[in-house]
């Protein structure tokens, strides 16, 4: 057999009495082989033990807790220990770690797997609530600084709003040109396709325009928005918050409504009508692109056939839920952004959050107003 | 096979030896020339005005940041072109505090000693939370710290954590970036008494950047301080008859002068 790094030496002195003897290195690198054979470690019949670690050549804190624990044990079992020798370099590790103490005894939880699942599921229904009303209050905190700020508009951070208008418009017009372009190219080719069949390849121009106009341009602007202004929010304020920002414009008697969600929504509120706007623009020319490509409709013919099919309110009913969107994805950023604590971590996880939550909102809203218009039959 | 008893108290070796070591940043020459050893099973207090290069002596020495010229020698072995096996061999040898602790904000405190067990050692799972658990309640720590996390601490409970952590590995070196910045005196004062007591368990050599003068009075065995681009070592009495003005400030101050006083 190969020599160990470590092993204990047992023999039996002459009045029925063990004497263990530790050698070689009791360290790191042996533990991992060592526990194994102490956790078997039995003196067959009673006795006291004396415990030598005079001769090992090295010990490190784990080969003093291992050495610790088998006197434990030994006690346990019902031997009486004692340490018979010990280096003077090693006492004092020894005893720190034999100050530690045994572990405390933890209490036996018993878990049900129903009841548990029971219980994250309560747990998730009263924390989804919780948030709405959160937001909501939060919502409530937005309108009165926005009336605030109304009455008293020299308040308003103008250099901010730009700054907010060119990082979340301007700065997205090649993204969102392009996203809208490639959505206006598929919906033409696969509503040419469709439509030939029928023999009304015209109408697919219909198709483009009205879908274009009410629903996609819009919800295609929001999404894109609420992944890289949304994100962006709560990143920003949560690293602020980090940081202790927001608590020093707190105690420099600054309102962090003001000073920080305001600009922000009311940029989003700006730009995102207009966004939506280009973003239609971009949807129905990559529409017209790919009917002149594959169904020869001169871009003449579409936008007669445009003008036909679309008027003013499908427009309108499209652009109108663009500032509603706008606030709901900056309050969602800001908000979360807001909930930061502590670490970094938390940062990562409430940016992502954000996003999620902006875009579930966003579509739901879509769906509310859609049942809304046809109410107003619009 | 190299010795594995080498953590003899009494031995005068240099675990750490720096030879004329250049450091620049752009044109700005921070240290010239600069010589240091630190001997085995000695407390070494580094102390110098701000921006005279103590942060980056302590990362230079691990490695962290590479000097224009000059020799680091680590615990025998030349710093500079090491092979990567040895890199890391040399690196378990060496426990560092941060100066803000530098915990894993996504883990536990336990996790987070046990993040070198895991990658260093083949401990069982069991055993390695069973060192974490001894580590953590040695470094002055609860025993229901360990399933805290980070953000869940304050800032003293945060550096004992990361004392911890940096004990994980029982390492030959322990490096400490101004341990008691941002505790208060009688949490300060516990940090350094602990340290002594861990340094004097465990045989510990301690590189201890820190600008506390208690520190430095009460636990130092040995001061270095950064001056003029390089470095003077001594004892305390010895700074203390050294007529040049930044030094002569230093100990002579105010609060260096109280902090003799409650020493003595």
């Amino acid at each position: 057999m190969a020599r160990e790094r470590a092993w204990l030496e047992s023999s039996r002195a002459g009045d029925g009495e063990w004497l263990l003897t530790a050698l070689g290195h009791w360290d790191l690198k042996a533990a991992g082989s060592l526990s194994g054979t102490l956790d078997r470690f039995a003196l067959d019949g009673g006795g006291a033990v004396s415990l030598d670690l005079s001769r090992l050549d090295a010990m490190d804190t784990v080969g003093a807790y291992l050495l610790s624990a088998l006197s434990d044990r030994l006690k346990a079992a019902g031997h009486g220990v004692d340490l018979a020798a010990i280096r003077p370099e090693h006492a004092a590790l020894f005893d720190a770690v034999r100050e530690v103490g045994p572990p405390p005894v933890e209490r036996a939880e018993t878990h049900h797997p129903i009841l548990d699942m029971l219980e994250r599921t309560g747990r998730t229904a009263v924390d989804g609530l919780r948030e709405g009303r959160d937001l909501l209050s939060f919502l409530g905190l937005i309108a009165i600084t926005f009336g605030r700020l109304i009455v008293n508009p020299r308040r308003l951070r103008f250099r901010s709003v730009m700054f907010h208008i060119e990082q979340t418009g301007l700065n997205a017009l090649p993204i969102l040109g392009l996203l809208s372009f490639l959505i206006g190219v598929v919906l033409a080719f696969q509503g040419a396709d469709q439509l030939r069949r029928f023999g009304a390849e015209l109408f697919v121009v219909n198709l483009l325009g009205v879908s274009i106009l009410r629903e996609i341009g819009i919800l295609m602007t929001a999404i894109i928005v609420a992944g890289r202004s949304g994100s962006a929010f709560t990143a920003q304020i949560g690293t602020m918050k980090v940081n202790q920002e927001v608590d020093a414009i707190s105690t420099l008697g600054l309102d962090v409504v003001e000073l920080l969600v305001v600009p922000r929504a009311l940029a989003l509120m700006i730009t995102l009508p207009l966004l939506a706007f280009y973003a239609d623009i971009m949807g129905l020319f990559g529409g017209a692109v790919m009917s002149y490509a594959t169904l020869d409709i001169t871009f003449g013919q579409f936008i007669r056939q445009l003008h036909g099919a679309v008027t003013l309110p499908h427009f309108l009913v499209g652009l109108v839920k663009a500032p509603v969107f706008a606030l709901v994805i900056a309050m969602v950023g800001c908000y979360e952004g807001l909930k930061v604590s502590g670490s970094a971590e938390s940062v990562g996880t409430l940016t992502t959050k954000s996003v999620v939550e902006s875009i579930f909102l966003v579509i739901v809203l879509d769906a509310v107003f859609s049942v809304l218009f046809s109410f107003l039959r619009l | 096979m190299a010795p594995f008893d080498d953590k003899q108290p009494d031995a005068q070796d240099a675990v750490i030896r720096v030879r004329g070591l250049v450091t620049r940043f752009g044109p700005q020459v921070v240290h010239d020339g600069l010589d240091l050893d630190v001997r085995r099973g000695e407390v070494l207090g580094v102390v110098g005005g701000s921006g005279t290069g103590k942060s980056v002596l302590l990362k230079e020495i691990l490695g962290l940041i590479r000097p224009a010229d000059g020799r680091i020698e680590l615990l025998g072995r030349d710093t500079a072109d090491l092979p990567e096996a040895e890199r890391v061999a040399l690196q378990a040898r060496t426990g560092v505090l941060f100066q803000n602790g530098a915990l894993f904000s996504s883990m536990t405190v336990a996790q987070n000693v046990m993040v070198p067990l895991r990658e260093h050692t083949d401990l069982s799972a069991a055993l390695a939370a069973e060192i974490a658990r001894v580590k953590i309640a040695m470094s002055g720590l609860p025993p229901n710290a360990g399933a805290k996390f980070p953000s869940e601490l304050s800032g003293g409970m945060i550096k004992r954590a990361g004392l911890a952590r940096a004990l994980a590995l029982d390492p030959d070196i322990l490096f400490l970036d101004e341990p008691t910045a941002g505790l208060d005196p009688i949490g300060a004062a516990a940090f350094d008494q602990l340290i002594r007591n861990l340094q004097r368990s465990l045989g510990l050599t301690v590189f201890m950047v820190t600008h506390d003068l208690d520190s430095l009075t009460s636990i130092c065995d040995r001061i270095a301080v950064l001056v003029d681009k390089k470095i003077r070592v001594g004892t305390l009495e010895e700074h203390l008859r050294d007529p040049h003005p930044w030094i002569h400030d230093y100990f002579h101050g105010p609060r260096g002068r109280a902090a003799r006083h409650a020493e003595s």
